[in-house]
């Protein structure tokens, strides 16, 4: 018989960071249309503040250690409040306050300054934020769509330019595309478990096995799907295709945010439905998880692919494209080592590291190109960077650092994030993966190199356009990639509490 | 789905011990009415259209021919250009759809769900409230 619940069972307490959020960008939404039009700087921060908010709310219960099963649910299981959700929260919050700051002037300048901006943010924010906390297939979908679609609008926001209107467009499409697939999957996973829920799945998956049935072949097609569809927002090889088009069309203001959030979502969806959803998928004779080789292959082929291609771009927009393809490899070597058994924790660990210091960096080196970039969205090429060293030294040292975070120099964020990342890698006995780590990863030092090349070494006018919330962002996003890279140790406190799996 | 929920009743029904034919031949009836429905509908449908052309009168001139268009003659391909207004009020169609196909069965549980009914379907309300009053004061309802 069904008991009707009463409103303390939906354990609101819990969400409070994302509940926040989702409250403050509704109210938003209706507060911008009596902010007249040119004082929109009035909506930029009150963005801010509920982000700001939102984040200190998410910061007090972070680095509480919560294991499994002590970690809080809300709304019956389909919300989980634990550490992951905390630090996932951190980082999504991080970087929208920073896509904040970064889009202001650049909206202001090139005529595109509209209060829907900043409200769209905040609610893919919320998408991101809630893709960490899901406990159940259908919150990891739903979220995946409140990431999914501002972004699509955002994508578009210089409209009537056709760089733009062609990216969102694409963008919009290949999404969709790729949510069917995902919604696919989730069917073909509760067609084999009878459940949505992570914690049933985990439980039904060990009865397949036990059985030996035959269901556990649509299980993992179900999972292969799923995996399809993450690996799209993600950008993952070979579901990359967009990712070039995209972030060259779509405003850099946008795509400095969105070449985070999207990644961040993607990836803490993946962890959850992989170690929370499929833990003990292990098929007879095998020693790890059944999707494991997939995924190492998948990160192989990403971290090839995105290095070698981007050495080839003139274009800083489509480098970074390039670049973030090949991050997701490096990422994608930890979720990997989550399906060996005693490694799962620290590999979701490395996720988390590697997100957090990938955020601050990428953020970056796309705000330089925002004050770099010309007010009708041209002149993002590498050679409108020349001399800039000389013009804006500050600017120039900046992307020099975030350049360097990037290519993983020791003493940047960057480095820690791909120390741990090849540590799980190891721990897991995916050498072979983790070599095609290093190698690419030596492979990528030339183009990022490059770029410092021809900021200092190379004659040129160098021009850029800096105001001071662009210029707070950069400089927020530079110290914090050098802080985490000095204190290494800030990361992972962080990610101190983070047990997910059911194996450990 | 169909089929990979008849794989899990079957599987079902092996750990629990059926292993006779008549046992999951049970199992299977349980999507016994859906099948048929879809079968029964395939049939009608094919049906309708054999039957009107074998005892009807066929007396076919180019005008009966023209694709129906709500009595409109018609004129050039389906591809071009449409106000994208009509777009907008399709979406804000679906919204008060959505709207009422939720309304309706909670207003039949309404005294069972007591005030946590009531909370969850104000916020629902809200949140539809929210995006309403939006596209109201943006002028999205004007239609010039």
């Amino acid at each position: 018989m069904f008991t009707v619940p009463s409103l303390s069972d939906l354990n609101l307490a819990a969400t409070l960071p994302a509940t926040l959020l989702a409250l403050g960008a509704s109210v938003l939404l209706v507060l911008d249309l009596f902010v007249p039009k040119g004082r929109k700087a009035l909506t930029a921060w009150l963005a801010l503040a509920v982000l700001g908010v939102s984040l200190i709310v998410a910061l007090l219960s972070l680095g509480d250690v919560v294991d499994l099963g002590t970690g809080e649910g809300a709304f019956f299981g389909l919300y989980i409040a634990d550490s992951f959700t905390d630090a996932v929260s951190v980082i999504v919050l991080v970087t929208a306050m920073l896509g904040v700051a970064v889009a202001y002037n650049y909206l202001e300048r090139t005529g595109m300054q509209r209060g829907e901006y900043y409200v769209l943010l905040l609610f893919s924010a919320l998408g991101a934020m809630l893709m960490g906390a899901a406990g159940d297939l259908v919150t990891v979908f739903v979220a995946l769509e409140l990431l999914s679609i501002p972004l699509y609008i955002l994508s578009g926001f210089r409209w009537r330019d056709e760089g733009s209107e062609e990216s969102a467009l694409k963008y919009f499409i290949l999404g969709a595309f790729a949510s069917g697939f995902l919604v696919y999957g989730i069917a073909l996973i509760y067609g084999a478990t009878g459940t949505t829920a992570f914690g049933g799945i985990w439980a039904a998956t060990r009865d397949l096995l036990a059985a030996d049935a035959a269901t556990k072949y649509v299980l993992l097609l179900g999972a292969g799907m799923v995996l399809a569809g993450l690996g799209f927002k993600v950008a993952a090889v070979p579901f990359h295709m967009w990712t070039p088009d995209v972030y060259q069309g779509a405003p850099t203001s946008v795509v400095a945010y969105m070449s985070v959030a999207a990644k961040v979502g993607g990836f803490a969806a993946l962890v959850r439905v992989l170690a929370w959803g499929l833990p003990d998928f292990v098929l007879s004779g095998q020693s790890a998880a059944a999707w494991q080789s997939t995924v190492w292959l998948i990160a192989a082929l990403t971290m090839i692919l995105g290095n070698v291609v981007a050495v080839a771009q003139n274009n800083l927009k489509r480098l970074l494209a390039y670049s973030s393809i090949a991050h997701a490899g490096y990422i994608l070597i930890a979720v990997a080592a989550m399906g060996t058994a005693g490694v799962a924790n620290e590999a979701a660990r490395a996720v988390v590291i590697y997100l957090m210091a990938y955020a601050f960096t990428n953020v970056g080196a796309f705000a330089v190109i925002v004050a770099v970039e010309r007010d009708d969205g041209g002149h993002t090429d590498i050679d409108n960077v020349r001399g800039l060293a000389k013009e804006q030294p500050v600017l120039a040292a900046s992307m020099a650092v975030f350049m360097l975070s990037l290519a993983g120099v020791p003493l940047t964020a960057g480095f820690v994030g791909k120390w741990f990342v090849f540590k799980a890698g190891l721990a897991a006995d995916l050498v072979p993966v983790t070599v095609i780590g290093v190698l690419t990863s030596a492979i990528s030092a030339y183009y990022y190199l490059r770029v410092i090349w021809f900021m200092y070494f190379e004659e040129g006018e160098g021009k850029a356009q800096i105001a001071w919330p662009l210029a707070w962002g950069i400089s927020v996003a530079a110290i914090g990639t050098l802080i985490l890279g000095f204190f290494p140790y800030l990361l992972s406190d962080m990610a101190r509490g983070i047990a997910l799996a059911f194996g450990g | 789905m169909l089929i990979s929920r008849c794989l899990f009743r079957l599987e079902q029904a092996e750990l629990n011990g059926f292993h006779n034919k008549t046992e999951i031949l049970a199992v299977l009836s349980d999507f016994a009415p859906i099948a048929s429905l879809f079968a029964l509908s395939v049939l009608v449908g094919v049906m309708i259209l054999f039957m009107s052309r074998m005892l009807g009168p066929f007396r076919p001139t180019a005008r009966k021919l023209v694709p129906y268009e709500s009595g409109m003659r018609p004129y050039g391909d389906a591809i071009r250009r449409i106000p994208v207004k009509f777009y907008r009020v399709a979406v804000l169609f679906i919204l008060f759809d959505i709207e009422v196909i939720f309304f309706l069965p909670w207003a039949v549980v309404f005294r069972d769900l007591r005030l946590y009914g009531l909370a969850v379907m104000g916020f629902f309300f809200l949140v539809l409230t929210v995006g309403f009053v939006y596209e109201w004061m943006v002028g999205g309802l004007e239609w010039d």
